[in-house]
């Protein structure tokens, strides 16, 4: 079997003395979907910050391709082929769509493809480019961000939490987009709160709780688990 | 004549920017009972409790609370009337003891005879009652989230509140402290404290909560017992997604179809420039090109 | 008309020069977060520098212009972005002002140092070269600052929205995190637009170095004008920047033309910037209470009662012991160090316990001394009412400011400051200028202290007794307030305390302290005029402050002592008196992100001292007077476990 593009071994990381993550484990295989589920808090989005070298873990290693990246900088990832989406509406919103995709083109990709790419698959973001980002509707802002994701054409992409606040028709959409993208053979590491939603395109699922990753398996079983920790036990 | 509850939110409207954080959102919560407010991240539970307790102003709509109407009240005002909250993301006076935390909103509610007064009292009780008399010489900087919470909650109960606005009081406590925790909510509850709780641990939730209020995308899309919140489809959609089937109950949680989608897990050969560059990086920043082939 | 006509073209010049000067600013804020108070300072030095190339060294005009504004400015700004500020724009407001007044201060050090205080001159562009315009004529200098604030605009504005580097700009002021996620570099934007900041601070300087002349404060002062500018702009804004710098222009060269200047209304001209400034960070809009994480910051060890105790004796007996020994000069020096020492005092209650950062402290030691000399009554109750009234100036100054945090109150507070100092202090009524006030020796009872040396011991006293003061309002429930606002306001406000106007409490006492101070100052050299406050010594006053520690009483003791022996060593080595200038801001940037300062190393000292080399030569550690030494939990290991 070959590398994992993404291994994480025994991570533990923490804000001052509070530890958020207390040894995550976890792997993602090359050209594979997994969904990392979990209740707010369980620390996902750290784990995504220390993934994407933005937050020093305390201990524990992070392999890209099988090499420990645990002290190159964000930027030197997102240059290499780590495309991180984080949680929120990753865009600039005081730029316009064209300014926000101009700015993609850091990741190695030149800027008239990017675009080329972009209002292909989006011809909405095409009828805005002049349009300040953070006008958009949160959907449009979300297909903009994924814009970079199928631009950049990455080695790993990681999802954080991409449905957030949005709508389920455009949430559906959305997944179209990584269902597409994953079938391109993009690796993906898609955190989400909606476990159905995420499972539609998952390979594999994990689940995170406590700052550990505590079920990993298929998505079937992990759904019916999930329900429990989502919506409370069988009380 | 029903008297009103403790605590009516009425048509709150909170917009920033283009962005509506809280859509027309009306719920309540009573004295002695403990109320959920529950709903998927971004939902806009946070917002409610700033617009509750007077840290953001609503766009529109009006916060009623013991019978007033409190909407232009400040903060401290809000506070002095008897509303209490905890944070999402902590406030713990970060230089100062766990115990110091709890004088200083003993002090506080003293006023200004309490500011000649050296405080005196049960600042140990409140800490003994929470559970964390133990880290009562610590700074609250160094203190696990788990605790900073518990300290939050006894800085509020040092006012004695009428209403407590809890955000998201458990995470960071494990699964025999939620317990305890959950004792001592009906605890306050009993001793005819209103209970106002944003919190996602639905164990927690499902078992000491009397009443439920969902909200998705800033509205209250469902409100009543937590057998009936559990059972709502719409309820189900909000926190699992979305899915064609309809109406649905818990036993039909099944993968939707779509799943019928997903690529071959195993890839061909290295397929991207991309990629190459991830595996050069061996070089780059080790000079040992091994291991990824 | 006419005239109305040379009134607008002046107006666009100068308004021209301070849009140059403002837009360098507004860059190096959007992008970086740090807002440069040393940015008139930076200009100063260029302008010297362009003076150094283009006179005494005789290049050609042209040629320095480009060496200077493409290399030596460049260079600055990418020095500064590369070790100065990195990372300034996370830390807290007070750190970064603390590190840019520092630069300022360097600056000035750097100026004086390098060019000795002479007479220097520098020609305006084409001097001599005229262009009439109807029947006004304008210089070829004012066409050609015109022009280049026009180039500036629009350099900056393609710069912005038609490169990369210039989207990233801007995209970092939107989210640095999320611009290396993409794979920019917030580092090489940052330095990038430190290095055009520094490069059209350069410029404004040299544009307007022939109408101020080459000064080091002049230059560097006359920043507040790109200061006021940039606040209306909310220092991102580059269009309303350069709509506020002309109106800023037009409005300062209408004023003296039409309004009737006598008096009064001829001081408030010189301060019209500074009332622009004030009124816009008045009327910002309101910023919401920050709600974030759990911060606390480690505070110096608080000494026990007894401690404190031995301390003040021997600080008393020694201060005693000089008294008797040393000459009337001298003893003014310890007189002056134990004034500033009480104004430090305000400082650590203010800054070091609040966290809020005041540029205005000397002012109110100044209304104190004016208060207490106009009084002409030398006793306790005149005293008292100098106190008072600086309090309540303190308050009125709070007042406005109420909702203002950080960067706006620390501006809005040297807006202030400014404007005691040039229309107050400087009144007829007040001060006078260049005027002197007399003021009586402190009397009680009846008894009035004449003598030098016991009028330094009851300065000394009073010292010592607001030290105490300080401490035990620490140890007591305003100290625990104190520390909890500043670690949560909006905490506070949730447990029922108005925060707000526990500031303005906070503001008055602060602002008494430092008004006894200024008042027993202007006892001890008994006459006293505007030149003792003015404000850019608050400036050095917050560096001393930071330096020495301004979250402990020793180091307020000490920065007093510090500020006092600073003109007194640089009188005594003039050839070197900008090195200490340099060398203060040094020790400042350094410090600036250790809040305890050099008193809190001295503890840490004192505590390992105590720690390994005991009991066998305690009797011989060194000792600073009044520090207010080690820890609780170090007293009670000797045994004296009294200490609640």
């Amino acid at each position: 079997m070959s590398v994992p593009i993404l291994e994480v071994c025994d991570v533990h990381a923490a804000y001052g003395r509070i530890e958020v993550l207390r040894g995550v484990d976890l792997s993602v295989p090359k050209g594979a979907v997994l969904a990392l589920l979990g209740p707010n808090g369980a620390g996902k989005s750290t784990l995504t910050r220390v993934i994407s070298g933005q937050k020093k873990p305390t201990s524990g290693d992070v392999h890209l391709g099988g090499v420990d990246v645990r002290d190159v900088r964000p930027e030197e990832l997102a240059r290499v082929g780590l495309c991180t989406v984080p949680e929120g509406r990753s865009v600039f919103a005081n730029l316009t769509v064209e300014e926000n995709l101009l700015l993609m083109s850091y990741a190695g990709v030149p800027a008239p493809a990017v675009l080329d790419t972009a209002f292909s698959y989006f011809p909405r973001l095409h009828e805005r480019r002049h349009q300040l980002a953070g006008t958009m509707s949160g959907g449009e802002q979300q297909m903009l961000a994924m814009s970079r994701a199928l631009a950049s054409d990455p080695a790993l992409l990681i999802l954080d939490e991409l449905s957030m606040g949005l709508a389920p028709l455009i949430v559906d959409e959305l997944y179209e987009t990584v269902a597409r993208i994953a079938s391109s053979g993009v690796s993906i590491l898609c955190i989400e709160q909606f476990a159905r939603t995420a499972l539609r395109v998952a390979d594999y699922a994990a689940v995170m709780s406590g700052g550990r990753v505590v079920a990993t398996g298929e998505p079937a079983e992990i759904l019916r688990s999930m329900s429990d920790v989502i919506l409370g036990g069988a009380a | 004549m029903r008297t009103e509850p403790l605590l009516v939110v009425d048509d709150v409207v909170v917009r920033f920017g283009g962005v509506t954080a809280v859509d027309h959102a009306s719920f309540v919560a009573r004295s002695g009972r403990v109320t959920g407010l529950i709903g998927p991240n971004g939902a806009g539970k946070t917002t409610c409790f700033n617009v509750i307790s007077g840290l953001q102003k609503p766009t529109s709509g009006r916060v009623r609370f013991g019978g007033r109407t409190i909407s232009h009240t400040p903060v401290h005002r809000r506070a002095r009337r008897g509303i209490g909250r905890t944070f999402q993301r902590l406030e713990a006076f970060g230089s100062l003891t766990v115990g110091d935390n709890v004088r200083v909103a003993r002090d506080i509610r003293a006023g200004l005879l309490g500011a000649v007064r050296p405080s005196r009292g049960d600042v140990g009780g409140l800490l003994e009652r929470v559970g964390i008399a133990a880290y009562a010489d610590e700074r609250a900087d160094s203190v696990p989230t788990g605790v900073a919470r518990l300290l939050e909650l006894a800085r509020c109960l040092a006012g004695d509140p009428k209403l407590l606005l809890l955000d998201e009081p458990s995470s960071g406590q494990d699964e025999t402290e939620t317990e305890a925790f959950g004792v001592l909510l009906r605890d306050l509850a009993a001793e005819g404290r209103g209970i106002l709780m944003v919190e996602h641990d639905m164990d927690l939730v499902m078992s000491v909560c009397d009443e439920l209020h969902v909200l998705d995308f800033g509205e209250v899309i469902a409100t009543g017992t937590p057998a009936e919140i559990r059972s709502d489809p719409a309820v189900q959609r909000a926190y699992l997604g979305y899915s064609d089937a309809g109406s649905e109950t818990r036993t039909d949680l099944q993968p939707v179809e779509t799943t019928a989608v997903i690529p071959a897990v195993t890839p061909s050969t290295p397929r991207n420039s991309a990629e190459g560059a991830l595996r050069a990086m061996s070089t780059d920043f080790h000079g040992d090109p091994g291991g990824t082939s | 008309m006419s005239s109305f006509i040379a009134y607008t073209l002046f107006g666009l010049f100068s308004g021209a020069a301070y849009a140059i000067a403002a837009s360098g600013l507004v860059l190096t804020y959007s992008t970086t977060r740090v807002f440069n108070i040393a940015h008139g300072a930076l200009g100063m030095v260029l302008s010297f520098v362009f003076w150094d190339f283009s006179v005494r060294q005789g290049m050609p005009t042209l040629l320095a212009l480009a060496l200077v504004l493409l290399v030596v400015a460049p260079a600055i700004g990418w020095f500064i972005a590369r070790f100065v500020a990195r990372d300034l724009g996370d830390a807290p407001a007070s750190v970064s002002l603390v590190v840019t007044v520092a630069l300022l201060v360097m600056c000035i050090g750097v100026a004086t140092q390098v060019w000795p205080q002479e007479s220097r001159t520098i020609l305006p562009f084409f001097a001599g070269r005229t262009f009439g315009i109807g029947s006004a004529t304008i210089t070829a200098h004012q066409v050609i600052t015109i022009l280049a604030s026009v180039v500036v605009a629009t350099g900056l504005y393609v710069l912005l929205t038609r490169t990369r580097i210039g989207t990233a700009m801007r995209a970092s002021v939107d989210n640095p995190e999320l611009l290396r996620l993409f794979g920019g570099k917030p580092e090489q934007v940052a330095a990038l637009a430190w290095m055009i900041g520094v490069s059209l601070a350069g410029l404004a300087g040299i544009l307007l170095v022939s109408t101020v002349g080459l000064d080091y404060y002049a230059l560097t002062l006359l920043v507040i004008n790109a200061y006021a500018a940039a606040m209306l702009g909310r220092l991102t804004n580059l269009p309303l920047t350069f709509l506020g710098a002309m109106g800023l222009g037009l409005l300062t060269s209408y004023f003296p033309g039409y309004v009737h200047l006598d008096g009064f209304l001829a001081q408030v001209q010189t301060v019209l910037p500074a009332l622009f400034l004030f009124a816009v960070v008045v009327a910002l809009p309101q910023a919401q209470l920050r709600i974030g994480q759990v911060k606390g910051i480690v505070s110096a060890p608080l000494p026990s009662p007894r401690r404190t105790m031995g301390w003040s004796a021997a600080l008393l007996l020694l201060v005693a012991l000089l008294a008797g020994a040393l000459s009337e000069a001298n003893l003014l020096v310890v007189g002056r160090a134990a004034a500033f020492g009480i104004v430090m005092l305000s400082m650590v209650l203010l800054t070091g316990y609040g966290g809020h950062i005041s540029l205005a402290q000397l002012a109110f030691a100044g209304v104190g001394a004016l208060t207490y000399a106009k009084l002409g009554e030398p006793t306790l109750a005149g005293l008292a009412v100098s106190v008072l009234v600086s309090a309540a100036v303190g308050a009125l100054v709070a007042l406005p400011v109420l909702r203002l945090t950080g960067l706006y109150l620390a501006l809005a507070t040297l807006a202030f400051a400014s404007i005691m100092d040039k229309v107050v202090f400087q009144a007829d009524w007040a001060f006078g200028f260049n005027g002197l006030l007399p003021a009586g020796r402190l009397s009680f009872l009846g008894h009035s202290v004449s003598s030098t040396g016991a009028y330094v011991v009851v300065m000394t006293l009073f010292l010592v007794l607001v030290a105490w003061a300080v401490l035990v309002l620490r140890r007591g429930v305003v100290g625990r307030l104190l520390i909890a606002t500043r670690d949560s306001a909006a905490a506070c406000g949730t447990l029922g305390l108005d925060v707000r106007w526990f500031r303005v409490g906070l503001f008055a006492l602060s602002a008494g302290m430092a008004g006894l101070g200024g008042a027993l100052y202007a006892g001890l050299r008994q006459n006293i005029g505007s030149g003792d406050f003015i404000y850019f010594n608050s400036l050095l006053l917050l560096l001393f402050a930071v330096v020495a520690g301004v979250t402990s009483v020793s180091g307020a003791v000490l920065g007093g002592i510090g500020l006092t022996a600073l003109p007194e060593l640089q009188s005594s080595y003039p050839s070197v008196a900008g090195m200490f200038f340099v060398a203060i801001a040094v020790f400042a940037i350094l410090l600036a992100k250790e809040p305890n300062g050099i008193a809190g190393h001295l503890f840490r000292l004192g505590r390992w001292a105590q720690d390994r080399v005991a009991p066998r030569i305690r009797a011989n550690l060194p000792r600073l007077p009044g520090a207010g030494g080690e820890d609780d939990l170090a007293s009670e290991s000797e045994g004296v476990a009294h200490a609640h």
